[in-house]
């Protein structure tokens, strides 16, 4: 029985009993259920050697499901995983890594307590005759930093290094596994275009020893410049597949998402109104003691109503800003005015309740109370609202949660589900809706769209647009371009903790990353 | 076919009601334990399953009860308080210092402070321990381990050195004085019930409101599960985490009180390791160590674990030694299946 699986545009077809000769690792009609979900629907995959193979898909298509069946974390519930064109089962992650292949999971599998040196040999240490030998294991971890072009001294404790480096010792150490298949999963997320470009390179190189590698990005843009085949996974089926010299972004998204698609414009048609938030040389020193200012003298101002984006690489002072507005940071000098009252003074709550909220960069982190459900988490910031004296009122807090629900369009079954059922994108709304349900003048979002797939990005900025026209002065960080250019009235550009340039809407996208800083990729 | 197929295989085909049964028995496990612990003793001896015997139980029950509600709170906040015990031992002085007169010599007089004196001030002073204790949590980021061993030995060390090693005995007051009435804490009964088991409800019952109906209670499980979430949300986490500690210490004062109530005297080694007894009753009461999930029920039904067993053991004639093999057994027990329900949760 021969099954094409395939796509409108290219004439390329996996066939269900033999795979292409360069193909190391072949997946066939791989199915997935788990209860009564299927996750992965007799989905066909191939790994060619040498080359680079991307996974597109929208949160809970099955990328990751797909990915650790292929690694071994899983068992498929039915189909075939060849190797080298034999059939194989891996009953653990271990056996699949003795079989050269690796995988690098979106979070980090770091000991932060542990140096650079101990973490790249952790559970495999070089022994001698006197136990652990140190002096082999740093000579190379050095090598590996030098072939990694990055300028870390291998007995560095991992927690002091920048999270885009410690990203780069997770791939340090799947390279000196001597992997001949690297899954990816998420590698740029948190890593600054330089560091996106060493990684770049590395991978370039590892391409040339014959490593095959698997990438998974939300980031389109870039996973295009890096690919060789692209496939495409929606709701568990693969929709798409094709070498990279037949797609474009516009292809990719159209089978991702299976309609046309884009992330919006600036709401128009209302006037804006007064100045919502004012904020006057703002500095905020280094908190981790360095002799620098992470935002200097920073001044911006934002009216009801407006959208304005805040573009710049990891570590130009946008998170600062934000939680130094927000109440977590204290400010060094500077003033923040909020309707023309000053704030500095206030705590957190008193500054949520005089109308300015944040919603934080890590949901999983700073977001979500992981232990309580979706309800709880939605009426968290606003306690106050449902409690009548000194109890709280079951009525009035669901009547909240599910005015929340409807606003900020949940998919949950109930309030009362809990939060971690969620897909990331579903997650979060709720975050925002936890804040929008505070009834905010100003919200400040850093990085929105970080980690949810496109159709939850295009809910997310739909629902900022929204909430502008009734009054909402709106403030969003990013780190891709592609958004700064979707609701945003007024794009700033932070670098090194300056206003390095201010755009309207109009701008290019070219203007926009030359102000950062940034290297223009082509 | 692997294992891990077969596995997913049968959570595919299993019939829905079976799960349920199964997550019943888990979930409900402190209540399933509590009627075996019944139904067994009540075999093993005609005089345990009595009105009688249930209440003497009850009011033994009360005392590591109301440890372990101030620890619940605690727990659910992520911390953990170990000067318990001695917090009790220290308010049992204390109230027995009370009650033996203050003789302020500058002055040349004593004075006997009335009974609901005594418990007030005593109330006080299990407070204030428990004020240094979230202090040096909340404010200075001692870890809640060592910062509450500290003070475990501080008001140990406090206990002894106020009676010199030696024991209060004359706790009843003197009519003449207006101070009588102390051993009505731990001896009288309203409706036949103890007065201890009265006082362990009405905490109960507060404990409880506190947690499922106020906004602190909100807090509370907020900042235990995600304490940067909560702050960020605008949850005033170092006053909850302060106040958790101080109710942790007023408890710890009451059952203080009860204690050395239901002994007319007060010893200044009372309560020594009762801080692992709470700990335990919360532990079987489903309480996660990690904080946020728990309540109330769980722990009551724990203490209740906790209390009917090593008193049926007694009852049946176990020796001592034994009491403490199964106790530590049933906790051991509770936690694994603690690490059962919580741990196949998320990803």
């Amino acid at each position: 029985m021969t099954v094409s699986m395939m796509q409108n545009n290219s004439n390329h077809r996996i066939t269900a009993e033999t795979a292409p000769n360069d193909v190391v690792l072949a997946a066939r009609h791989i199915t997935k259920t788990f209860g009564n979900t299927q996750a992965l629907k007799a989905v066909n995959f191939d790994i060619y050697k040498g080359q680079v193979t991307t996974l597109f898909g929208e949160n809970g298509a099955g990328k990751s499901t797909l990915m650790k069946v292929l690694s071994g974390v899983i068992s498929p519930t039915s189909g075939d995983i060849l190797l080298d064109g034999k059939a194989i089962h891996f009953n653990s992650a271990a056996e699949a890594r003795a079989q050269g292949i690796s995988i690098i999971h979106q979070e980090l599998s770091l000991a932060p307590n542990l140096n650079v040196r101990d973490n790249i040999f952790m559970g495999r240490e070089i022994t001698n005759s006197k136990g652990v030998d140190y002096a082999e294991e740093e000579r190379q971890a050095k090598a590996l930093m030098e072939e990694l072009q990055e300028n870390i001294d291998p007995l560095t404790p991992l927690e002091e290094l920048r999270l885009g480096q410690q990203q780069i010792i997770e791939i340090a150490r799947a390279i000196s596994q001597k992997s001949r298949i690297l899954i990816m999963d998420e590698p740029t997320s948190a890593l600054s275009a330089t560091e996106v470009e060493v990684l770049f390179k590395v991978i370039n190189d590892l391409k040339k020893r014959g490593v095959s590698i698997v990438y998974i990005s939300h980031h389109l843009e870039e996973a295009l410049q890096i690919t060789d085949h692209a496939v495409v996974l929606r709701d568990g089926t693969m929709t798409a597949y094709a070498p990279r010299k037949d797609i474009d972004l516009e292809w990719i998204v159209r089978h991702m998402v299976g309609e046309n698609f884009d992330l919006g414009s600036p709401p128009t048609g209302y006037e804006m109104g007064n100045t919502a938030l004012e904020v006057d040389g703002l500095v905020i020193h280094d908190p981790k003691g360095g002799a620098f200012n992470v935002v200097d003298h920073l001044s911006l101002k934002v009216r009801e109503g407006e959208i304005v984006c805040i573009y710049g690489l990891m570590g130009a002072g946008r998170s600062e800003f934000m939680e130094c507005a927000a109440g977590r940071l204290k400010a060094d000098s500077g003033r923040i005015l909020l309707k023309d009252e000053e704030i500095s003074s206030l705590s957190i709550a008193d500054r949520i309740a005089a109308g300015l909220a944040l919603v934080p960069e890590d949901r999983q982190k700073d977001g979500l109370v992981q232990t309580m459900s979706v309800g709880q988490n939605l009426s968290l910031a606003s306690i106050g609202e449902f409690t009548r004296r000194f109890f709280t009122s079951n009525k009035a807090e669901t009547h909240l949660i599910n005015q929340s629900i409807k606003d900020v369009t949940v998919k949950t079954d109930s309030g009362e589900a809990p939060i971690g059922s969620l897909s990331g994108g579903n997650q979060q709304k709720v975050v925002i809706g936890k804040m929008l349900a505070t009834h905010p003048n100003v919200l400040l979002l850093d990085e929105p769209s970080r980690g949810i797939d496109i159709g939850a990005k295009a809910e997310v900025f739909r629902l900022l647009a929204e909430r502008a026209k009734q009054g909402l002065a709106v403030v969003y960080s990013t780190s891709e371009v592609a958004e700064c250019l979707s609701i945003a009235h007024r794009i700033i550009v932070m670098n090194k903790g300056k206003i390095a340039a201010e755009f309207d809407a109009n701008v290019s996208k070219e203007k926009i990353m030359a102000a950062s800083g940034e290297a223009i990729k082509d | 076919m692997s294992a891990q197929q077969e596995q997913t295989l049968n959570k595919a085909t299993s019939p829905a009601k079976k799960v349920d049964i199964g997550r019943l028995l888990l979930e409900g496990r402190a209540f399933f334990a509590l009627i075996a612990i019944i139904v067994f003793f009540s075999f093993m001896s005609p005089n345990y399953f009595t009105v009688n015997n249930f209440l003497i139980m009850s009011s033994h029950v009360a005392i590591y009860g109301l440890l372990a509600m101030g620890m619940l709170l605690v727990i659910l906040n992520g911390g953990i308080d170990l000067s318990v015990g001695s917090t009790l031992g220290l308010s049992g002085v204390f109230a027995g210092f009370l009650m033996q007169g203050v003789n302020i010599q500058a002055l040349g007089i004593t004075l006997y402070p009335s009974l609901w004196v005594v418990v007030v001030l005593t109330c006080a002073l299990g407070a204030f321990v428990g004020l240094v204790n979230g202090v040096l949590i909340a404010r200075f980021n001692v870890p809640a381990f060592v910062a509450t061993l500290g003070t475990l030995y501080v008001a140990r060390g406090a206990a002894l050195l106020m009676t010199n090693g030696l024991t209060f005995n004359k706790l009843e007051g003197d009519p003449s004085l207006g101070n009588t009435g102390f051993d009505w804490l731990g001896f009288n009964r309203i409706a036949n019930i103890p007065i201890s088991v009265i006082i362990f409800i009405v905490v109960t019952l507060l404990c409880g409101i506190m947690l499922s109906r106020t906004a602190f209670g909100r807090w509370l499980y907020a900042s235990g599960g995600n304490e940067q979430a909560a702050d960020l949300s605008g949850v005033p986490i170092k006053r909850v985490k302060i106040t958790v500690y101080v109710l942790s210490g007023i408890c710890a004062a009451i059952a203080g009180l009860v204690l050395s109530s239901q002994l007319t005297s007060a010893g200044p080694t009372a309560g020594t390791t009762y801080e692992l007894t709470a700990i335990a009753a919360v532990v079987i009461g489903g309480a996660a160590l990690t904080g946020g999930r728990g309540n109330v029920q769980g722990t009551l039904l724990g203490a209740l674990v906790i209390g009917y067993l090593s008193d049926g053991l007694v009852i049946i004639g176990v020796s001592s030694y034994w009491q403490t093999v199964f106790t530590g057994s049933v906790i051991v027990l509770a936690v694994l299946l603690n690490s059962l329900q919580y741990g196949k949760k998320g990803k």
